[in-house]
């Protein structure tokens, strides 16, 4: 059996995994245009601030590949899949053939367009190993850094690159950061923290232009504030790649459209991780869920599924956590909506709250800011659709944990 | 594999395992220096749950399929494929809290003390029986293979 995985991130190591566990004999080769093994994306703002080290970069260790006995293609760009033949066209004019063929490509950041702007050697986008590389070059205590977006993307390079430059200057087009993800309460002291720290917000702003030909000298507000820039990163949001698959005659919509085992409309191609459109389990909406952790378990599950097995994969929705220098902030499903009701726990004095949203007697989603111990509890409630009045419970006791769930579901937890 | 499993009829909720779980886990391994001179404070692995009747202490599970270790965005997060014990690379963690958000047992402890890390139960590896076993003074806590996962 030939698997075959194009693209080398959270989705291919995870569908590695998956198909090893189930096939130790199959050939797996994996086909990435990045040359770097395996690493941790989100780790690119701790790289920046000299957190992590490049060694710590890795994803996997650098045996990973020898050990479940992957064939690597790098630096290698698959160009076009023929279903028919089965087979993988890439730049260098090879070609590989599959029997299945997972399609990984991950996503591209979106840049929106903006006056005067073009490749200029100061400007970076924030996905990518390399771009870390490449910010860094031009990063100094004096440097003066615009961020635009204040999604979860731009936020991280703020945070990441505020420690090591001379000023962070943000713009959101929203009126608050992480709109996706936060309402105007929890992202209040987000923001606050960013501030305390010396990121500048311009919210509910864009920019209307740069400045500086080969190099920009600097990005000019939409309300005609001037800010010097030396190091301009778009950090928006992110894009499937989708071109190949699409040529294929795979189904696309704004992703590529998955089942609930990863699988494409054509037979013997699955997809996974942010190139994919999948099924919210909480909303039951499609949309795009482009976050580290459900790529892998997309992957895996898709693994599991090209191998013939069976995975207890029951599907992704929104999560995320996530550290604004010290504040941790955890998400999970849908922040508020129709028919929600939401349930409240404030500290004014520790700075922390707790959110939940409800919706016909279960938790759809929630939003922790600075107190998120045993917040996959919570995030159980979620996933398994737990009646809340059946709980021993309110989401909002003090010490909420096991036994709220009620003695028999606290049995089963505490035994397993 | 063999784990931690608390009976919650007999615990007494007395917190004891709390205090030896902390000490196996400082860098003194001595009971007082750890609880009174060692700063940052070492943290315990597990969490004591109280009731009217009922206690338990819980630790991480040592899932066959950890949601932690599927979860984790650096890797740090691992199973051990020979001996099913799921532990915590620390020196690549960033203390980012994934796992702590998809544990569905809560048994992720968040260690702040220097570098931010996700701490949790090691079954005391490096010490035969796990000490929360060990001082357990009502045999709440036993250390067994029940020969699931």
């Amino acid at each position: 059996m030939d698997y075959v995985i194009i693209g080398n991130s959270a989705a291919a190591v995870g569908c590695i995994e998956g198909l090893r566990k189930c096939d130790k004999k199959g050939r797996i080769t994996v086909i990435s245009d990045e040359t770097h093994s395996v690493y941790s994306r989100p780790l690119i703002s701790y790289y920046l601030a000299g957190k992590v080290k490049a060694e710590n970069m890795g994803y996997r260790k650098t045996d990973f590949y020898e050990k479940f006995g992957v064939e690597t293609m790098f630096g290698k760009k698959a160009t076009a899949i023929d279903p028919k033949k089965k087979t993988v066209a890439l730049d260098s004019g090879e070609s590989v053939k599959y029997d299945k063929l997972l399609i990984a490509t991950g996503s591209s950041p979106f840049v929106p367009p903006t006056e005067g702007l073009n490749s200029q050697d100061n400007f970076f986008t924030f996905l990518k190993y390399d771009d870390a590389l490449g910010i860094e070059k031009w990063i100094s205590k004096t440097a003066n850094v615009v961020v635009v977006g204040a999604g979860l993307i731009g936020l991280k390079a703020a945070e990441g690159i505020a420690p090591v430059a001379g000023s962070v200057h943000v713009i959101e087009m929203a009126p608050r950061v992480l709109p996706m993800i936060l309402d105007e309460l929890a992202a209040a002291p987000v923001q606050k923290r960013l501030e305390e720290n010396g990121v500048v917000f311009h919210l509910g702003m864009t920019a209307a232009k740069v400045v500086g030909d080969k190099h920009i000298e600097q990005v000019v507000l939409k309300d005609g504030t001037v800010l010097p820039c030396d190091v301009l990163v778009m950090g928006v949001g992110v894009r499937p790649n989708v071109a190949e698959a699409k040529a294929a005659g795979v189904e696309v919509n704004r992703g590529i459209i998955v089942d609930g085992t990863m699988r494409t409309n054509v037979a013997d191609i699955w997809a996974a991780g942010d190139v994919t459109e999948g099924v919210d389990t909480v909303t039951g909406q499609r949309k795009i869920m482009a976050l580290w952790p459900n790529a892998y378990m997309e992957g895996r599950a898709a693994g599991y599924d090209m191998a013939g097995k069976k995975d207890d994969f029951d599907g992704v929705f929104p999560m995320n956590a996530v550290n604004f220098f010290g504040l941790s902030v955890i998400t999970a499903g849908i922040q508020g909506g129709e028919n929600t009701t939401v349930l409240e726990k404030h500290d004014e004095v520790k700075g922390t709250s707790k959110r939940f949203f409800v919706k016909d007697d279960c938790l759809v989603g929630m939003i922790l800011v600075g107190d998120v111990d045993r917040a996959g509890i919570y995030t159980s409630l979620l996933s398994e659709r737990i009646p809340l009045s059946s709980l021993d419970g309110k989401l909002t006791d003090d010490g909420f944990g096991l036994m709220s769930l009620g003695y028999d579901r606290m049995k089963q937890r505490i035994s397993s | 594999m063999k784990k931690v499993y608390a009976n919650e009829r007999w615990c007494l909720g007395c917190g004891l395992c709390k205090v030896y779980c902390r000490t196996a886990h400082s860098s003194t391994k001595d009971i007082i220096k750890a609880h009174k001179l060692e700063s940052p404070r070492p943290v315990e692995r597990l969490h004591i749950e109280t009731g009217d009747k009922i206690n338990f202490a819980l630790q991480c599970r040592h899932c066959d399929d950890p949601k932690c270790v599927q979860s984790c965005i650096t890797g740090a997060m691992q199973k051990d494929p020979e001996t099913g014990l799921v532990f915590n690379e620390t020196d690549r963690c960033v203390g980012c809290w994934t796992c702590v958000l998809v544990c569905p047992y809560g048994a992720i402890v968040r260690d702040e003390g220097k570098k931010k890390v996700a701490a949790k139960c090691d079954l005391c590896a490096q010490m035969g029986e796990p000490e929360c076993v060990k001082h357990c003074p009502n045999n709440a806590l036993v250390y067994e293979d029940r020969g699931e996962e």
